[in-house]
């Protein structure tokens, strides 16, 4: 289980990001993680991840515990050693590798060759469109296949827990609800995954737990369903709401939120 | 009564050249400093490591660093605005220089020289070097990062080379002494009694100046028009479109951003500034070699702005400052230490520790000049701490001195909070 505690993320010694953060991923759930453009949801996960150096960044306070140790000052090369595996907003392929070459990169900490080869078919099974595209360079799949290949890839290093950003950023609608299906498979094999999404819909259709970030802290949690029955959620992440008329509200009419103090009532 | 500071309501009030007061007020404090320097003030003369701005023999040095100063301005319009790196900036140094020994230069049989006076063969080392720079600048549009810093790194050999030539002769004169180049004397032209004549001590309107003093003044003009060019240039149109290059140069030319226009301003311009410091450098130094156009003399300039701050003017000053000077300071710091061991001063025991004085002393800096090996003396303690620095920098803070006062200014803006 992963639990992060009042984690306090600070970058460049001037930039507070993360205000006591609190969260937790239970053994072979989906949890999603919600919250609008510069909430800190990507900071939360190079926190986890062990990415905060690469950007200056630093976690002042607070901790994140993985199976019981701390691992907050740990580098990202033995984090995935130890079982968390994050797929990176925007894909990060290698692009002058082929799609066999990403994957077996993939598996770079996975040095058991039977595992090695289950994770492979398993990725194989998974994203059957990889395995017709096995040898050709990965710069040139498109969009959609690039995404199930840096998912792909991060299966391959068979990890207990695993983070995805934002992944169906820029596809097309059919894409996404394929994405959806291939996290649900995924974590039916028994990983657990912690989901950040701006497609709040999609996010709390699958997952079984939600948090809401905003300005580094979360302001909303509970169980998937009872989010989305939330009022204030369906009118602000899924854009629900219609007013007594039935008509859809227009967006100027929302603004009520700024008015809102907090969430907490 | 009091107006909230640092609060911008317009992009031209944040554009100015110093929009703080503090930063007003430390370039008071500067021209201050650079108008006493020259006259000997009893009280510099006094700090030790810093003493040596109270003799007339650092007049020529800060000179120097004023020429250098205009070259590294240049240089950092191309690599640290528009992002180009390249190493080839003695190349256009050398360029200037003999374009300024070709028009101002004496000319004799072995060597051309139009005998110009200096307003011309100035700005013309500038447009020579220019027109150089203009013609390398599609190779920038084609060449990106390394390749293009290798490519430009050839411009220095074939630079060397051609000064070899027969004809590179005529221009650079001898291989070995290189040929003498005009001086930085006024006058209406050619034959003319000077209006201002450098090498001598005379009287200048109601003023008694030495010939270095002279020479300060000179180079401290030219430096502050160059430092107002580039800092104009840098937040302007121009300067917009240089940094939209740097940073994503396919999306600057989706902005409409002409990548060749822009990358060809970069290179002329940045050469202009090369020209005229490689003329005024030569002119100072009197006569040099055309291999003194080195790859050593590029790389400098990559350290001056990498340890400055790449992509501000004023990190470009304060990279000038530190490369130039710390030689000299390094050096007064071994001289004072071997002071205090002799006047038995306070600080006698480290000086001791320090310095070796014979072959029974122990320590890391030999006074000696010709010491092979252990312990080393200053000039090489010089080139060591020069490459150390260059590596402390760019590991602890990438964005050089420039950086360091960013840091002490936002910790004092914030302060007593942390963030």
């Amino acid at each position: 289980m992963l639990d992060v505690a009042n984690l306090e993320v600070v970058y460049n010694d001037v930039i507070l990001v993360l205000r006591g953060l609190s969260l937790e991923v239970p053994d072979e759930k989906i949890v999603a993680l919600l919250g609008s453009n510069g909430a800190g949801k990507t900071t939360t996960l190079r926190a986890i991840s062990g990415l905060l150096g690469v950007h200056e960044g630093e976690v002042t306070k607070g901790t994140v515990t993985w199976k019981g140790s701390e691992i907050q000052s740990s580098e990202a090369s033995n984090i995935v050693k130890s079982g968390i595996t994050q797929v990176m907003e925007g894909r990060r392929i290698f692009a002058e590798l082929t799609v066999d070459e990403n994957l077996r990169t993939g598996a770079f900490t996975n040095t058991d060759k039977a595992s090695r080869d289950d994770a492979y078919a398993r990725a194989m099974d998974l994203f059957p469109v990889l395995k017709e595209r096995r040898s050709s360079t990965a710069g040139y799949l498109s969009g959609g296949e690039q995404q199930m290949l840096a998912i792909g890839r991060a299966m391959m290093s068979d990890p207990e827990l695993l983070i995805l950003d934002e992944p169906s950023l820029g596809l097309a609608p059919l894409l996404v609800e394929q994405i959806r299906d291939i996290i649900v498979d995924i974590n039916k094999q028994g990983v657990s995954v912690l989901l950040i999404e701006q497609n709040a819909a999609m996010a709390l259709s699958i997952a079984d737990y939600g948090y809401i970030m905003e300005n580094g802290k979360i302001v909303m949690d509970g169980d998937a369903a009872k989010l989305r029955a939330d009022e204030d959620v369906q009118e602000f992440y899924l854009g629900l709401h219609t007013d007594e008329s039935g008509e859809r509200r227009s967006f100027k009419d929302v603004k009520h939120y700024k008015r809102r103090k907090r969430w907490l009532s | 009564m009091f107006r909230r500071p640092n609060l911008y309501t317009s992009y031209e009030a944040e554009n100015q050249i110093f929009p703080t007061w503090t930063q007003r007020g430390l370039a008071a404090l500067a021209i201050i400093i650079l108008l006493l320097m020259p006259f000997d003030v009893p009280v510099i003369s006094q700090i030790p490591i810093v003493r040596f701005l109270g003799d007339s023999n650092w007049l020529r040095p800060v000179a120097t660093m004023f020429i250098i100063l205009v070259g590294a301005l240049g240089f950092n319009l191309l690599a640290g605005v528009a992002g180009q790196v390249s190493l080839g900036h003695a190349f256009f140094m050398g360029a200037g220089a003999y374009t300024a020994a070709f028009l101002g230069g004496e000319g004799t049989d072995a060597v051309y020289g139009l005998g110009l006076p200096i307003w011309i063969w100035l700005p013309g080392a500038g447009v020579g070097a220019a027109l150089v720079g203009m013609i390398i600048a599609p190779v920038a549009v084609k060449l990106r990062g390394l390749y293009l810093a290798i490519v430009t790194l050839g411009l220095v050999f074939i630079g060397i080379h051609m000064g070899n030539t027969s004809w590179g002769k005529k221009f650079a004169g001898d291989p070995g002494l290189g040929r003498s180049f005009p001086t930085f004397d006024i006058r209406l032209w050619k034959e003319e009694e000077p209006l201002l004549l450098m090498d001598d001590d005379s009287k200048w309107l109601w003023f008694e100046v030495s010939d270095s003093q002279k020479t300060y003044f000179f180079t401290l003009v030219i430096a502050i028009i160059a430092l107002l060019v580039a800092k104009n240039l840098a937040r302007s149109k121009t300067g917009r479109a240089l940094q939209a290059i740097r940073d994503r140069d396919i999306a600057a030319e989706v902005m409409g951003v002409s990548e060749f226009r822009y990358k060809l301003i970069a290179f002329a311009v940045s050469s202009f500034f090369a020209g005229v410091s490689g003329a005024m450098f030569a002119s100072l130094a009197g006569k040099l070699p055309a291999i003194q156009w080195n790859l050593f003399l590029s790389v400098e300039f990559v350290a001056i702005i990498l340890i400055g701050g790449a992509g501000t003017v004023a990190g470009t000053v304060m990279g000038t400052v530190f490369v130039i000077l710390l030689p000299l300071m390094i050096e007064e710091l071994t001289i004072w230490l071997s002071e205090q061991i002799d006047q038995g001063g306070l600080f006698s025991p480290v000086a001791n520790f320090l310095l070796t004085e014979g072959p029974d002393d122990f320590g890391p800096i030999s006074i000696a000049t010709q010491t092979p090996g252990w312990p080393l003396n200053v000039f090489d303690w010089n080139i060591a701490l020069y490459g150390l620095l260059i590596i402390v920098f760019l590991i602890f803070e990438p964005l050089g001195l420039y950086g360091i006062w960013i840091s002490i200014r936002n910790y004092w803006k914030g302060w007593p909070f942390s963030y």
